[in-house]
Formats: C-alpha cells, structure tokens, sequence
C-alpha cells in the first residue's frame, strides 16, 4: 500500500494541473496580500476565493484522475492486493498531492503574511475541504462507469455545495420568514461542508454577523468554542461517510 | 487448476456468461476464442475477482475465489490495453508491481532483455507508444513466475519480431507446465501456441476441445480454417470433452 502511494505521489506531483494549481494559489496568495493594506482583509478574500476554489478544482481533478487511472487500477487489481487498500492508497496519493500544492501555495503566504488564530483555522479549513472533495470525487466516479456521467455529477455536487445551496437556504428563510427558524438553519448548514468550512473561520474572525445569516446564527446559537468544535467534526463527517461509502460500492463492484 | 461451475454473469440486460462449466488444467494452455463481446473478458474478468459472478462458482487449487486476493499471487496478467500512470518511468513501473509482491529474488526478466526495456527504463510512461506499453505488459505478466498467465490480446499491437519472442516465451512456459489462457483474435497466433480451444458465443460456451480434435474433427490444418467452417457450419450446440 505505501509503495502505491509513494509512486502514486511521484506520478501526480508531476501532473501539469497540479502544478498550475499550486502557482496559481501562489499567485493568489501573494497578490492579494500585496494588494490588500490589511493581512486581514487580505486573508478575508482568501477565504471566499478558497470555498469556491478549493472544491472545484479537488472534485474535478480526482474525478478525472480517477477515470484516467481507470486501466492501471485494473492491472493493480490483478496482484495479489485486496482491493480496498487499492482504493485507499489511490485516494491517499490524490489528497497527498493536493494537499502539497495547497501548503506551498496557499499556508505558506498565509503565514508568512498573517499568522493568526483566524488564518490557522482558515488553513485547516481548506486542508479538510480538500478531503471532503476528494472523497465526493471518489464517490461519483465509482458510482459509474461511463466518465462523461461521473463528470457531470462530481460538478453538479460542486454547484450544489459553492453555489447553489445558500441560495436554497435563503429561499427557505424567506418562504418560512414567520417562524423561528434557528435550528433549522443551524441543522441545515451542517448538510453543507463548505458553509461548516466558511463557519469554522468567520467564528474566529468575530465578523459573523456581516458574513451571511448561517454564520450569524451559528455563532448566537452555539458560541465560539462549542460552534468551532461542531463544524470541524461535521466536516470530518463529510470526509468519512462518503469515503465509507466508496469503499463499500468499490468492494462489490464489476471492474 | 481453475475450475468454473455453472458461473453466470449479467450486465443489466446483456448476458455476458451463462451456466458456463469449464476445468483449465496445468500444461493446458487454453485459446479463449470468439467474437466481440462473447464473453472471453468476463470470463478472464471473473477469474481474476475484477468481476463478481451472478451465479456459479470459480475454484483455483480447489479454493473458491470469492471475496480472496491471495491466490493472485499466482496469476500473471497481461491486460488489452496497458494504460500506466503518465509520468511514471517505466524502472518505477516494474519496482513497483515489485514491491507489491514483495520483492522476490528471482524474478524472470527474459522478455526484459528480449524486448531491450532497459534502454526505456528511464523514459517517462506517456512519451511510450502503444507497442511499447504492450511489451512492458508481457514483461509484467511473466516476470514473477506464475503458475497461471492470462493474457488478453498479448500480440495485438507488437512488431512482428517481438510477437514471435512472445510467442516463443509462452511456448516455453507452456512446456513448463503452466496453464496459459490467451484471447486472441489473431488466430494464426494460437496455431503454436495452444493446446486446448474453448469456442465461446454470446456468454455460451459452444465447445471445449484439444486444438488436434478441432483440426480432425473440420479436417482443417489451420486453427482459422477450422474455426471459419465452425462458424459456417452454426454449430450451436454444447459439446465437453
């Protein structure tokens, strides 16, 4: 299992899209703290940059990485290897090299720019959304077959989670304006990783309220500490459970 | 050696296999033959695990298979398309399936030498041609000495001069006492190499039998001959033997 992910590593640090990813986040990075007279406000946009591009680009290259890899995982298939630690060490090697990318391109400036309580839980942010994707990737293209259908469902959950999902949650606040619906909302933004990621940081950075009504009523609801503690656990949540998942679907099915 | 009883195998509406009961034996080395999607993958597919029978049972040794990954320490596999991780170089693709058998001492690098790899070893995956990651495949397949090589399609795409240092390679192990199992569509190939034809249509097995038995019996010399007036003939009924 370690010599697939070390070789697996090799194979996908030397990946054009990766290393477009880390300069780009590099790029970003440094831009914005040049830009941006305070680190915080710089650290700020990272944020609403990272959510939406972090998942993107972890969903879309692993669902691809996944297909491509597609015959080799066959050929690995016929050696005497079980099939989940296959599996596991494929996902390991694709989150090791978006990870590397993400720590060279984006928590190195960081710190370097703006090291405080808020950006630490920023970076672990965007460490644990990078695994939640990579675990939803995983799921869609096990899923199927054919790669035209896993694309098209790992961007459709990519919609879903960055973009469509505050619109339904404003939606909801809106029909049912007369009711209190507090725990409601609270109960449904943990279906989100990504709103649970946004969450975890603007707790800490005390601008909640000004950061859309999940966060707002999270913080109320629950406090600091107890509000950082739930989102974080719901994330890893949403590491493992589609990860479960895959690993189930990947032990039964017809390769 | 390998044994199928009754193993039947659906995709959706598509029936890939039905009922098929087979032996492959040691020293047999066995020509899957049939048209496209008749079934000669799913079989193979089934033997190594990569597809679950609906129905049936497949034994190695006389151990089922089902839910096991073991015994394929003992199966060399030479897939149809060799597909490898891209910027892998193809030292590290060989030290690797390697290290996932544990490093053995004695691994058989004839077909190495043969096919001159170690002039590529250092090149990247991607920048090799089809032909090229067909002989890294056949190295691959025989490298660990099984006791069962399946190879699916191993001479489509070599040159004619490594085709035939395949062909000698197989013939050898065969002569060993191996049990070879080759798809192949490319029938002169088997004309060498095999010993036994197993004549598959539409996931039925029509018939099993020595190559000599299937020349007689058509009064052909030549195996594409004798499977051409097979195929005239529609025989569709399921002869052992």
């Amino acid at each position: 299992m370690l010599s697939i992910i070390k070789y697996g590593l090799y194979d996908i640090t030397r990946n054009k899209v990766i290393i477009a990813y880390t300069l780009f986040l590099l790029c970003m990075s440094f831009g914005l703290y040049a830009l941006e007279g305070q680190p915080a406000k710089a650290t700020l946009s990272l944020l609403n940059i990272m959510l939406v591009l972090i998942p993107l680009i972890s969903i879309v290259f692993s669902t691809i990485h996944y297909y491509n890899a597609y015959e080799f995982t066959e050929l690995l298939l016929a050696q005497p290897l079980p099939r989940r630690s296959i599996l596991l060490s494929q996902y390991i090697s694709i989150a090791a090299a978006l990870t590397l990318a993400y720590l060279i391109g984006m928590v190195f400036p960081v710190l370097l720019y703006d090291a405080s309580a808020h950006s630490y839980w920023l970076l672990l942010t965007g460490f644990l959304l990078t695994l939640v994707f990579v675990s939803l990737a995983f799921l869609s293209a096990v899923s199927t077959r054919d790669k035209a259908r896993g694309m098209g469902m790992a961007m459709l959950l990519w919609f879903y989670f960055a973009l469509l999902y505050d619109g339904i949650i404003l939606f909801i606040l809106f029909a049912f304006a007369d009711y209190p619906l507090e725990k409601a909302v609270v109960a449904l933004s943990m279906l989100n990783p990504v709103d649970m990621g946004r969450i975890a940081v603007i707790i800490k950075m005390e601008t909640a309220a000004l950061m859309g009504y999940t966060g707002a009523v999270f913080q109320n609801f629950l406090g600091t500490t107890q509000g950082l503690v739930i989102s974080i656990s719901v994330i890893i949540l949403w590491i493992i459970i589609p990860l479960g998942m895959v690993i189930r679907i990947f032990k039964h099915k017809d390769l | 050696m390998i044994h199928l009883q009754k193993v039947s195998k659906s995709y959706g509406k598509v029936q890939a296999l039905l009922d098929c009961t087979v032996a492959f034996e040691q020293g047999q080395s066995v020509a899957l033959i049939g048209p496209n999607g008749s079934g000669k993958t799913t079989i193979i597919k089934c033997v190594l695990n990569m597809v679950k029978p609906d129905q049936g049972q497949i034994t190695f040794f006389g151990a089922s298979i089902a839910n096991q990954w073991q015994y394929r320490a003992h199966i060399g596999y030479m897939p149809q398309t060799g597909r490898y991780p891209d910027n892998m170089r193809v030292e590290q693709v060989f030290a690797l399936l390697k290290k996932l058998r544990n490093d053995p001492a004695d691994t058989d690098e004839e077909l190495i030498e043969q096919f001159e790899l170690k002039k590529i070893f250092g090149k990247p995956m991607y920048t090799l041609s089809g032909g090229m990651r067909q002989k890294v495949s056949a190295a691959l397949a025989f490298m660990f000495n099984p006791a069962v090589l399946i190879l699916d399609e191993p001479t489509a795409g070599l040159d004619p001069l490594a085709s035939e240092y395949l062909k000698q390679k197989i013939i050898r192990e065969k002569e060993k006492g191996k049990l070879i199992l080759i798809t192949s569509h490319i029938l002169s190939d088997l004309d060498d190499i095999a010993t036994d034809v197993l004549y598959i249509m539409e996931g039925r097995l029509q018939f099993f039998k020595t190559l000599e038995a299937v020349k007689t019996e058509t009064a052909e010399v030549r195996l594409a001959n004798a499977i051409a007036s097979i195929m005239k003939k529609q025989n569709t009924h399921v002869i052992y033997h």
